[in-house]
């Protein structure tokens, strides 16, 4: 057997994750993504002793299944690289490098990909990265960052540029790690777990502390209650709905559509709000907790929330029609920065970033969790790849989210707040769970030891996948093209950094 | 034109008319009070997530706190979060909430520069600096701008280029990799300039403060002008913090 089958927010005993040779390995999983079906939903390393061992999670999103296999390997022995078969595999091996310093043969870059403080070679520092240059008389390089000129977060961009023209874009990222997987082990409270939970990305707090909540409450043994999947579920399509509609004015402040900006910038106002209403924080934090519910969700509340979504509704579809009818906003984003499908095949997108380019990847769907086995959800795709792809994507989405919210309201379930005690977790347990947040699949895994404490965590924001699909969307493209590229896409440093 | 014109009167009004004085609607978690009531002080502590409470005398530090709300609901009739949202202060002692003692939190005008009412009453240009921030902060510090809290309206307004610059707003705990960065940025703003810290992982390091990731250097050799508490901020605390900064006069 090369690979144990499980389930989303299945766990199963650490040790009957099959070990391979590694060129068996690295055999068995490339080839399992010949099959477009399966991509890799996560691959990374856990220091065993002397040695490291090496988990690859591969979905396949036919049958909802997820294939975990395993490879016990030296720190110092070059071993081939996946990378080089399929490139989905990339970033994953960077990662595995940079913590361990697995040499990988024949990658085409292993460069740092976050700087941990606990990195394996401490050269690296984040202000010597080693970037792609180009020596000419004719092209310039061009370096953003890291503090860029909005609010929003650090990372650095290089580009390298004839004259107007992108020829290439490098993104270096890192200046955001927190050291968020050591601190999953070393804070042993489970209060301290939600909140770091909470604090992995500030713009998909629901999505990051769901993952967590399902990891957490399937490790110890405890049923999610019907509320707990009613009040998740409301509360991912509410934060799409929120995000969507800041990343569409955000999309038409680059492209210098004023009205835009402000109409869409002010409906996010009152879904947010609403968040406030619910749980008394506008990006929701303290609202998802594993185990029990501090904030549960009364008829009252649905009544609210469906006045809130009408009003939203009627001045949504308005500004939207005005948007898209516009000239020059279609002008700005029909053909800039595209992704094509096989592009995307290649890289391994997720989430959003996928389906804006026709490949029907979406967790709702493929591994349901909460109640999408029931709402049935149709992933919503494009196929021009472009930022005027993303838009629509987004747009369709906020209306799509708002009929599955009108019909989850139609049966709130009984609620209570009663508090359960959480039994300890399973004993040498490994356990993934994923869902599909507005961006993409986040993915938590978990590893216990003997006396069931956490030995083992590991978080995989969608980002991590998209990154690269941002760097190649732009080449070709205008510089100034850049921030409509950039919006459009809308990548956590955070959640990638950790 | 026309239907641009109708989408524009459709939206009808959208600003605060006066963020001082607005009511939060719905829950919210502002400033706590903390009752004489007996209880398991220990168990009070122990389930803060970010060692906020402290006991002997018993106390919030609005500057570790997270506003999760969870030490409320656990003692309902020990601790209460009221709808006060005016919690900065420019001194890090008044951000501690005492145990029976019920009073808002101020700035201290004693301890404000001179040169901040002198220059900036009428106008504030910050640049911000998130220096490992989750991204929330910054999402309420952009929201502080909008059409619904318009804080440009008081000349307050956020810039791009540190040179334009009368300040600095700081969120997340500070990486290491964001020491460097941020100090250049700091040191590029024309003097006089202040420093604020947006949230509580920028003023205390929030759950992230044993982090061996972080480098919190630039506080120690540095003097804040203003701590503004919350996870994420909400914008009226930041912009009635920064307006009583600046307008207040000694
Ligand atoms: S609300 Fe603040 S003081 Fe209370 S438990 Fe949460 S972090 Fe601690």
């Amino acid at each position: 057997m090369n690979a144990i089958v499980i389930k989303n927010n299945q766990q199963i005993p650490f040790d009957s994750i099959p070990t391979l040779e590694y060129n068996k390995f690295l055999e068995y999983n490339t080839a399992l993504l010949q099959n477009e079906d399966c991509h890799c939903v996560n691959y990374y390393g856990i220091a065993v002793q002397e040695n490291v061992k090496l988990i690859c999670c591969i979905a396949n999103d036919k049958d909802a299944t997820i294939l975990l296999s395993s490879s016990l390997v030296g720190l110092e022995t070059p071993l081939e690289c996946f990378a080089q078969h399929h490139l989905a595999f990339e970033k994953f091996e960077r990662e595995i490098h940079e913590n361990f310093g697995i040499p990988f043969l024949n990658h085409p870059w292993l460069k740092p990909v976050r700087y941990p403080f606990n990195a394996s070679n401490k050269n690296n520092t984040i202000a010597n990265y080693p970037f792609f240059k180009i020596e000419s008389e004719e092209l310039h390089e061009v370096g953003v960052g890291p503090i860029h000129a909005g609010i929003i977060e650090p990372g650095h961009f290089r580009f390298l540029c004839n004259g107007e023209q992108i020829l290439h874009l490098e993104i270096q990222l890192g200046y955001q790690h927190r050291g968020i997987e050591t601190l999953f082990l070393q804070k042993k409270k489970l209060i301290e777990r939600h909140t770091l939970a909470e604090n992995i990305s500030g713009d998909s707090v629901v999505g990051h502390t769901t993952a967590f909540a399902n990891l957490w409450e399937s490790l110890c043994n405890v049923e999610t209650t019907e509320q707990a999947h009613f009040e998740r579920t409301l509360a991912l399509e509410l934060e799409r709905i929120a995000v969507h509609t800041g990343d569409l004015s955000g999309m038409c402040t680059d492209v210098a559509y004023q009205l835009g900006s402000a109409v869409y910038g002010r409906l996010r106002t009152p879904i947010i709000n609403f968040f406030q209403l619910w749980c008394g924080n506008r990006i929701a934090k303290g609202l998802i907790r594993s185990g029990y519910s501090n904030f549960p969700f009364t008829n009252e509340l649905g009544e609210k929330l469906k006045t809130v979504l009408e009003a939203f509704e009627t001045d949504f579809e308005e500004i939207s029609k005005a948007t898209f009818a516009a000239p020059t906003v279609l002008g700005r984003l029909e053909k800039t920065g595209i992704i094509t499908n096989q592009v995307g095949k290649n890289i391994g997108l997720v989430g959003m970033a996928a389906r804006m380019t026709n490949i029907n990847r979406d967790i709702r769907s493929s591994h349901p969790y909460h109640l999408y086995s029931t709402i049935l959800h149709q992933p919503i795709l494009k196929h021009h790849g472009d930022a005027y792809s993303r838009a629509r994507i987004k747009y369709r989405e906020i209306q799509q989210s708002i009929t599955y919210i009108k019909t989850l309201l139609n049966a709130i379930p009984s609620h209570n707040t009663t508090k359960i005690e959480m039994p300890k977790p399973t004993p040498n347990a490994f356990i993934l769970s994923m869902i599909e947040g507005w961006r993409g699949e986040i993915c938590h895994c978990a590893i216990t030891n003997a006396q069931g404490e956490l030995v083992h965590y590991k978080i995989k924001d969608p980002s991590f996948h998209n990154w690269l699909a941002m760097a190649l969307a732009v080449r070709n493209n205008e510089i100034s093209d850049f921030p409509i590229s950039n919006k459009s896409f809308n990548l956590s440093y955070a959640g990638h950094d950790l | 034109m026309i239907n641009n014109l109708k989408i524009l009167f459709h939206q009808g009004k959208q600003y605060i008319p006066d963020v001082t004085t607005i009511e939060i609607p719905g829950v919210f978690r502002g400033l706590p009070i903390i009752s004489n009531e007996k209880v398991d002080v220990n168990a009070l502590e122990e389930l803060c997530p970010t060692k906020a409470i402290t006991i002997n005398p018993l106390q919030i530090d609005l500057g570790k706190c997270t506003f999760c709300g969870e030490c409320s609901m656990a003692f309902p009739k020990k601790i209460t979060f009221t709808k006060d949202y005016k919690i900065a202060s420019n001194s890090r002692e008044a951000l501690i909430v005492k145990q029976g003692v019920e009073s808002p939190i101020k700035l201290n005008p004693e301890s404000i520069r001179k040169e901040i009412s002198d220059y900036f009453s009428g106008s504030l240009k910050l640049r911000q600096v998130c220096a490992g921030g989750d991204g929330s902060c910054e999402l309420e510090l952009g929201a502080c701008g909008n059409v619904n809290f318009d804080m440009g309206r008081y000349g307050i307004e956020f810039v791009a280029s540190p040179r334009h610059a009368d300040g600095i707003v700081i969120t997340g705990p500070i990486t290491k990799g964001m020491a460097e960065p941020l100090q250049i940025c700091y040191d590029a703003i024309p003097e006089p300039k202040i420093i604020i810290l947006a949230g509580t992982d920028a003023i205390s390091g929030g759950i992230f403060a044993d982090s061996p990731a972080l480098n919190r250097h630039f506080l120690e050799t540095h003097t804040i002008d203003l701590y503004v508490p919350g996870n994420p901020i909400h914008p009226l605390t930041f912009i009635n913090g920064v307006l009583e900064l600046i307008r207040n006069r000694k």
